[in-house]
């Protein structure tokens, strides 16, 4: 099927949001084109959701199964969907600019869906750079594709998906050599302002504390108050070293470490696109501010999901089918009060949803000194090789901000353009510099947020009769 | 309460920085005065050539002063390099600028033809057919037909370079404010100039517009004509690539860290900052027609910024007569006139009097 | 060792090579999934520092996995399916793009 060449709606990112967003719109007679840069619909949640069955599910979860139906219902539709492409502008003016089958495009819609969802939190600990060393989504990512486990495997960190993995880990009969739970006491009182509500969803939280009794109960070695880590070996991983409190330092052996701190939204085609943003202080990271139906700042722009805050895989799914629902309406394909009846049951999941939120956020909240290393060889920007030390050094003439620290040591200007080193570097800006993480501000992004070919670009292919905005 | 310095310097660009650190290194207890983070600072956008071949064309006090900071460059990265530590990485090979036609040779051949007029044998140039280009400049693509050479060509980091005039003049006891936006310039007493910021003001007897764009608001304050408006240039980067680019072009050149960039485009877009796909696809068609093996590579950044641009592209230097004291620098060759910047304007700064070279480039030109 | 939970299925593997050893991939792996389950665990080494690296966050997102695949630098490992008869090998150091058109890794 060829891409329309003016569609009425683009959806970025086929994750929960997205699919639900392009398949609402679809089935309201909106022509959609749909664009994601993994070979198969699902997102980071619900991937390789197509090729499970019973025995993934007894692995994975029966919550991961709930991707099927938004799957096939996406494939029955009548949207265009694009697997990988890499969208790597939106802008302010919806026009799209995407790479799939060794083309560039530049495709302007009537109305444009954010939904790039998240990414893990950066954890920047000695050693986080070696080999052996991945994030505790990328173990489950491995799980879920390729059926692939790795024995005798290090935990480390806090937050569900953390625990999730590990349980998933010995559903499937893979032992784990350990769990070393970094979660702050300090965060526990805090966190009983919101159990009232958290308490509206006693099953999710009843759900989080089986997965840690299993864990228990199989005989994984768990450890919980960890204040420090490091990351043993030289060339690769060979174990992790942390301490509990103020105690000594203990190790544990292993060539696999998996390294968890919760999710965060990606930022960089939002930021790039010019849309404003906002601190949240509560989930530690950056929100484009949005309206009741997802709505930037930006004219016909709206963004839904874990893109625009972290709810999980269902909140996002009614926040796509709220936004699609509110493009509809500014497509004139229904009117204001069909809008808001059809939103309404949403809405109602949507507020279910975040009846925990404020609660995990608060219980969950990474220490300051896993945000921002306390060791000062710790390596903060991994592509340009940077330490604390290294930015530090660069900090002491005085430095307005990120951007110019960026253009005088190079931090944030590798390839992964600052998704791994951003948050770090402005929270180690604003302690060095007394200031809040809002003041100091994060690296100003532009496109392309995803490389593109030379020849690509040079090729690009685009409405002539038109000029970019 | 005003703070009082020797020499207060608006602007902590290219320009400024480069100045200040002139007039901190010949004792001048020295304050630079700068905006925040997203300042629009055309030194970022800056593509870090050091270049002569270009400049000047017709015009030959310009020719004149370019000359003379690409002499005095090597010795000026030498000198960064030993008080700071900071090396700004710069070569001077020679440099060359590509032709894709034959019209766009003879065009070429004719503006070198020009300045070495009257430039005399200071400049030497040597037009290159394309196989003789080879020998300089591999894998060009079939396009190519040949180009101009100079020795005297050259380039450097443009953000390391800021970084070690700025840390310099801060070893060399200067001040660096940011956030410190100048909004006004007033006579003070005894002589001084007072600058007034948001929050706070400033006094010395020595001012130096530096601000870019901004000095366009600024110099009337102090009787002065600053006549600039923004020229939007864009650059694209890619990936670090290993060495194959030692010589720089005027449009593709490859950094010391690997990246090649590739410029540039001339737009008048106002103050508009964005990148543009469509310009972007022109910079890159070009210079893929040059080194088609380019085309490989992946592009990782775009970067739009606002060139300095006076109405012949010319710089502008000028004293005031109403306020003495204050003197206002505008240009758009940040790079390339560093060197002399720091080690000659300066100089003129601090002496109270613009030397005779920088006559020609008052903005009293412009009243014709 | 990472190992497979899954039973083998019926559909057939793929075989590529890496530096000379042959890697069985299964249908769906990555070239970074393969790879980690013949236990290959350092991708490249970096540019600056010539420090190994390997797969970290398996989503697109670090770039870390760099490889060169086919005679193309540069590219990330978890985001290209395995083919039959690909050829991979660790980038070490910048992306090796020349003037020559030879595609280095390319047969040699």
């Amino acid at each position: 099927m060829s891409e329309p060449a003016s569609p009425d709606l683009i959806v970025v990112g086929a994750g929960p949001a997205g699919m639900a967003a392009a398949t609402t719109a679809a089935e309201a007679g909106a022509s959609v084109l749909l664009l994601d840069d993994q070979a198969k619909p699902g997102g980071q949640i619900y991937r390789a959701v197509e090729a499970a069955d019973a025995a993934s599910e007894a692995v994975l979860g029966p919550e991961y199964m709930a991707g099927r139906p938004l799957a096939a219902a996406l494939r029955s539709s009548t949207v265009t969907y694009v697997p990988d492409a890499a969208v790597w502008q939106v802008s302010d003016g919806r026009e799209v600019g995407y790479s799939a089958a060794g083309r560039a495009h530049l495709v302007r819609a009537r109305q444009v869906i954010l939904a790039t969802g998240a990414q893990e939190r950066p954890f920047p600990i000695p050693g986080w750079q070696l080999p052996g060393v991945m994030m505790a989504g990328a173990a489950q990512t491995l799980l879920k594709s390729s059926g692939l486990a790795a024995e005798g495997a290090v935990f480390a960190g806090s937050g569900p998906l953390l625990y999730l993995v590990v349980h998933q880990y010995l559903q499937a009969g893979v032992q784990v050599a350990a769990l070393l739970d970094t979660t702050s006491s300090a965060n526990r009182l805090p966190a009983l302002a919101h159990l009232p509500g958290a308490l509206r969803r006693w099953d999710m939280l009843g759900k989080g504390r089986r997965w840690m009794a299993a864990i228990k109960a199989s005989g994984t070695r768990v450890v919980s108050g960890v204040s420090a880590l490091k990351v043993l070996g030289d060339e690769r991983a060979s174990g992790l070293g942390y301490r509990v409190g103020t105690g000594p330092w203990r190790e544990i052996q292993s060539e696999h470490v998996f390294v968890h701190q919760g999710v965060v939204p990606n930022v960089n085609l939002s930021f790039a696109a010019g849309i404003k943003h906002r601190w949240d202080e509560r989930q530690l990271c950056w929100h484009p501010l949005t309206d009741a139906w997802g709505r930037t700042d930006l004219d016909g722009i709206a963004i839904a999901g874990d893109g625009a805050g972290i709810g999980g895989a269902l909140a996002a799914e009614a926040a796509g089918r709220i936004a699609a629902l509110g493009a509809l309406r500014e497509l004139g394909r229904i009117d204001a009060a069909a809008c808001d009846a059809q939103a309404r049951p949403h809405r109602v999941a949507l507020e279910r949803e975040g009846r925990l939120r404020p609660f995990l956020d608060t219980w969950f909240r990474p220490a300051d000194h896993f945000r921002v290393p306390v060791d000062d060889t710790t390596l903060v920007c991994r592509c340009e090789e940077l330490t604390v030390k290294d930015l530090t050094d660069v900090m002491e003439i005085g430095l307005a901000g990120p951007n110019q620290l960026k253009s005088y040591c190079r931090a944030g200007m590798g390839p992964c353009q600052g998704r791994f080193c951003g948050l770090t570097v402005q929270e180690l800006m604003a302690r060095e510099q007394g200031r809040t993480p809002e003041a100091v501000g994060y690296y100003r992004l532009r496109p392309p947020i995803k490389p593109v070919p030379f020849s690509e670009l040079a090729m690009l292919d685009a409405d002539d009769t038109a000029n970019d905005g | 309460m005003s703070e009082t310095f020797d020499a207060i310097v608006i602007g902590g660009g290219l320009m400024g920085s480069a100045i200040g650190y002139g007039l901190a290194q010949r004792g001048l207890k020295c304050v630079i005065l700068d905006e925040g983070d997203v300042a629009y600072r055309a030194a970022r956008g800056n593509f870090g050539l050091v270049w002569v071949q270009s400049k000047g064309i017709g015009a030959p006090p310009y020719a004149d002063w370019t000359m003379r900071s690409a002499n005095l460059w090597g010795g000026f990265a030498g000198e960064l390099r030993e008080r700071t530590g900071i090396d700004v990485a710069h070569e001077q090979p020679g440099g060359i600028e590509i032709c894709l036609s034959e019209q766009e040779f003879e065009e070429r051949a004719a503006k070198m033809a020009t300045l070495a007029g009257h430039q005399g044998g200071r400049f030497t140039h040597e037009m290159l057919d394309r196989k003789q280009m080879l020998d300089y400049v591999p894998g060009l693509g079939p396009d190519v037909v040949g180009g101009s050479f100079t020795p005297h060509d050259g380039h450097a980091n443009p953000l390391r370079l800021m970084r070690a005039m700025q840390r310099g003049f801060v070893d060399l006891g200067g001040e660096i404010r940011t956030d410190s936006h100048a909004l006004e310039l007033a006579a003070a007493a005894g002589g001084n100039v007072r600058v007034t910021t948001r929050g706070q003001t400033f006094e010395a007897a020595r001012v130096v517009l530096a601000a870019g764009l901004g000095n366009r608001d600024l110099a009337p304050m102090a009787g002065l004509d600053q006549p600039v408006r923004p020229v939007k240039g864009q650059i694209i980067v890619t990936e670090r690539v290993r060495r194959f680019l030692n010589m720089p072009t005027t449009n593709v050149r490859q950094t010391n860290e690997g990246t090649v960039l590739v410029g540039a485009s001339q737009e008048e877009a106002g103050f508009d900052l964005r990148a543009s796909a469509r310009v972007s696809r022109t910079i890159a068609a070009r210079s893929w027609r040059a080194f088609p093996f380019l085309g490989r590579a992946r592009v990782i950044r775009t970067w739009a910024a606002l060139r300095v641009m006076t109405p012949d592209g010319l710089p502008i230097y000028d004293r005031s007569e109403t306020m003495p004291g204050v003197f206002a620098a505008s240009c758009h060759s940040g790079v390339t006139l560093a060197a002399a910047h720091a080690g000659v304007y300066a100089g003129y700064v601090a002496d109270g009097k613009l030397g005779d070279e920088l006559a020609p480039l008052s903005a009293g030109r412009f009243d014709v | 060792m990472f190992k497979r939970i899954t039973p083998e299925s019926a559909a057939q593997s793929v075989a590529f090579d890496f530096e000379g050893r042959t890697i069985a991939a299964w249908p769906g792996d990555t070239v970074a999934a393969a790879l980690l389950a013949a236990g290959e665990t350092q991708f490249r080494t970096t540019p600056e520092k010539n420090r190994p690296r390997g797969p970290f966050c398996m989503m697109g997102v670090c770039f870390d996995c760099l490889m060169v695949i086919d005679g193309e630098p540069n590219r990330q490992a978890c985001q290209v399916l395995a083919t039959e008869g690909m050829r991979v090998r660790r980038q070490n150091g910048a992306a090796e793009i020349g003037p020559d058109d030879a595609i280095p890794g390319d047969g040699a």
